[in-house]
């Protein structure tokens, strides 16, 4: 029997991971001893309980047969057995009491834990193929995924043509258009000759808040004031300020005179006499606010954003002379043409009406003499041509980009040019005979067009936010931009050439000789 | 007998109400081609309705695929099978969905009466509804990502599950679009149809 004995402590001695008989008792099993009761071990059971109880629960969940759990069961009614099973880690001798838990590998449900591992991650899957379903239910109403059918005719339509590109690139990129081929021998400065604040301007497409008198004073609206700029002497002075929260939505100088016309947020027009910094008149009339004014002599025609248009008699108490419904939105661009013919309106309607001045009469018809809607975005920028009275140029928004010309004694387009940009101020410059347009994205650039032939003759750069509005001086050699960006900046363009004008009052002075008429 | 030949000079019949929805969809896509740049611009030609100056595609195969689908479409239109209509625009090379326009057809007043149904809305105001929402198509270019491939189009009609399948008719798929953002336009309705349209695009970033 020694033999075997010996055989045996051999055999204990070289298996490293059976238990260790000899030597000192481990630190835990002297614990274990010392305190049968602790409360750590009875917690330690009722932990394993718990586990194991989750896992006669979870009996449902699809499981392979695994061997190393003997304590999963598949119905319910085999609960009692368990119970009985499952002190028995507990009795083992081997299972860590004491101070620390040492999960029992037989007693937890490894199956579960995957499973329960598993459903989180599936998770974010579930919800996104829940909402598909939502969006499809909702997106066809009345039918759910199997009810309907998607069909489609075999036969497609052509694609464009390879190499084509999207010409709305124009609208995302710097692409500038062509410039003259032919260059004008005249030096137009690229800077601009003076540069003034204009904080709060506000930056919105549907109002004109500048307008340059015959008397060089420049009238620019800032938020509720306006401000009087003396182009002569350089001096500024406040005019007004509304009350609240109401804004200066419009400005007009009458055509000779200090008077000025002041459209706002309430509807109300008011008239301001400059040289006294006196109010004259308020008048109302609009439902809502005024965001564009044209005179014409003594009647002030005003466009608000209900799309009517007013005539006012200023001289008369019931000023009001005409209502014309004008357009379904907003009026934005209002101009009366240099011979006082006729009437243009712009709206945010995308059409561009013109108006024919009443018989022996300031106002205008009640119905349009023409109407264009070739635009395809908001009209606002409106000119007139000073040497061609019939001749008005219109500017289209974002989504129309276009200068158009129209003779408006036949209500024909006679130019139409893309200017890959938002139009919103339009300029004749009599000078040199052309035509300025002040854009919005991406250049926000002011560019001067020779007029008919609608080349470009110079591109003006340096707002950095769009160009909301363009004036002229009255001696028709500077141009006045105003841009988002907070500024007014000055450009002296059309400077006349003294040696050109020089030539000019030759040719006057030399017209009465017949002979050279007949030779021409 | 005379009262029903008043009430047939005003009234929209299922069949007028029908062709006013094609005629609106005939319209409002060949705007959507033309605002969204899928064709050449020289390709289209200003066309005058509801007060507006619309461009209508002058290629003659797209007119032909157009007005075929449209005519298909009226037919279903008639038998109240269609949910849908949704205008598809895909990237040719990688056939990619990029933006997708839904037009959802809802079938209103007493839908009991079958075709007999009449409706007594003034065309004039339906127009003005029209006009309203083709305006909306033309300004959406302004916050629409730009389409800067070459792409291509397609008419899917949702219908319901019991019709016959046409010849030369196919079942698809839906178009969705990842990441998708929806802009709802303004609706208009004819009292027996009424149309909204929906534009959904791929929101870049």
């Amino acid at each position: 029997m020694s033999q075997f004995k010996f055989w045996n402590d051999v055999n204990s001695l070289l298996s490293l991971d059976g238990p260790i008989t000899k030597g000192p008792q481990p630190r835990w099993e002297r614990k274990k001893t010392n305190n049968p009761l602790s409360g750590n071990s009875s917690l330690n059971s009722s932990k394993q309980r718990s586990l194991s109880s989750s896992c006669i629960n979870t009996s449902k969940t699809p499981s392979k047969e695994s061997d190393n759990c003997g304590l999963r069961s598949k119905t319910p009614s085999k609960t009692p057995l368990v119970k009985a099973k499952t002190p028995t880690p507990n009795k083992n001798a081997r299972t860590p009491g004491g101070d620390r838990f040492i999960p029992s590998r037989v007693a937890s449900n490894l199956e579960l834990g995957q499973f329960k591992l598993s459903q989180d991650e599936n998770e974010p899957v579930n919800p996104t193929a829940k909402e598909l379903q939502k969006v499809i239910n909702e997106n066809i109403p009345g039918c759910s995924n199997a009810s309907r059918k998607i069909l489609s005719y075999k036969y497609k339509a052509p694609s464009a043509p390879e190499g084509f590109q999207n010409p709305m690139r124009v609208l995302y990129s710097q692409t500038k258009t062509p410039a003259s081929i032919r260059n004008t021998n005249r030096h137009i400065p690229q800077a601009p000759d003076r540069i003034l604040d204009a904080p709060d301007i506000v930056d919105d497409y549907y109002l004109n808040l500048m307008d340059w008198g015959s008397n060089n004073i420049l009238a620019a609206a800032l938020g509720s004031r306006v401000y009087l700029w003396n182009a002569g002497t350089g001096n500024i002075d406040q005019l007004l300020e509304l009350e609240g929260n109401d804004y200066v939505c419009s400005l007009a100088w009458i055509q000779d005179g200090d008077c000025l016309a002041v459209g706002t947020t309430e509807g109300t027009i008011e008239l301001w006499d400059c040289s006294r910094s006196k109010r004259l008149r308020i008048m109302d009339g609009h439902s809502a606010r005024v965001g564009s004014l044209a005179w014409n002599s003594y009647i002030l025609s005003s466009g608000c954003r209900s799309g009517q248009i007013i005539h006012h008699d200023v001289r008369q108490r019931e000023h009001i002379v005409a209502t014309i419904s004008a357009h379904t939105q907003e009026v934005c661009g209002l101009k009366w043409s240099p011979d006082r013919k006729y009437l243009a309106s712009g709206g945010n309607d995308n059409v561009l009406n013109i108006w024919a001045a009443v018989n022996e009469g300031y106002h205008s018809e009640i119905t349009p003499l023409h109407v264009f809607t070739q635009h395809q975005a908001a009209v606002k920028a409106l000119a007139w041509c000073p040497w061609q009275p019939h001749v008005l140029a219109s500017g289209g928004g974002t989504a129309d980009r276009h200068i158009r010309v129209w003779n408006c004694n036949t209500g024909t387009c006679i130019n139409s040019t893309d200017t890959k940009s938002q139009v919103c101020a339009l300029l004749w410059a009599e000078n040199y005979k052309e035509l300025v347009s002040g854009h919005g994205f991406a250049n926000n650039e002011v560019n001067i067009w020779k007029y008919p032939a609608m080349t470009k003759v110079a591109e003006l750069n340096g707002h950095t936010a769009r160009v909301l509005h363009l004036a002229m001086s009255p001696d028709g050699t500077t141009i006045l931009s105003a841009g988002a960006d907070e500024t007014l900046r000055l450009w002296q363009c059309f400077v006349k050439d003294p040696v050109k004008a020089k030539s000019k009052e030759c040719a006057v002075k030399s017209k009465p000789s017949a002979l050279k008429q007949c030779i021409r | 007998m005379a009262t029903a030949a008043v009430k047939s000079k005003s009234a929209i019949t299922v069949k007028g109400s029908a062709e006013i929805v094609c005629d609106y969809l005939n319209y409002g896509i060949n705007s959507i081609l033309y605002q969204r740049g899928l064709y050449p611009p020289e390709n289209f030609q200003a066309t005058e309705n509801y007060g507006l100056n619309i461009l209508m595609s002058t290629d003659n195969k797209i007119k032909e695929y157009l007005s075929t689908v449209l005519a298909q479409l009226k037919e279903w239109l008639l038998k109240r099978l269609v949910n849908k209509v949704a205008l598809i625009i895909t990237n040719v090379k990688t056939l990619e969905v990029m933006e997708r326009w839904d037009f959802k057809v809802e079938y209103e007043g007493d839908v009991e009466q079958g075709e007999a149904q009449t409706s007594d809305k003034p065309l004039k105001q339906i127009k003005n509804e029209i006009r309203d929402v083709l305006k909306q198509i033309t300004s959406s270019v302004t916050y629409l990502p730009l389409l800067d491939c070459l792409c291509s189009f397609d008419i899917q009609v949702y219908t319901k599950d019991d019709i016959e399948l046409p010849k030369e008719w196919a079942e698809g798929e839906p178009a969705n679009i990842k990441n998708a953002q929806s802009v709802k336009m303004r609706s208009f309705s004819t009292n027996i149809h009424k149309m909204e349209t929906v534009v959904t695009y791929r929101n870049e970033d």
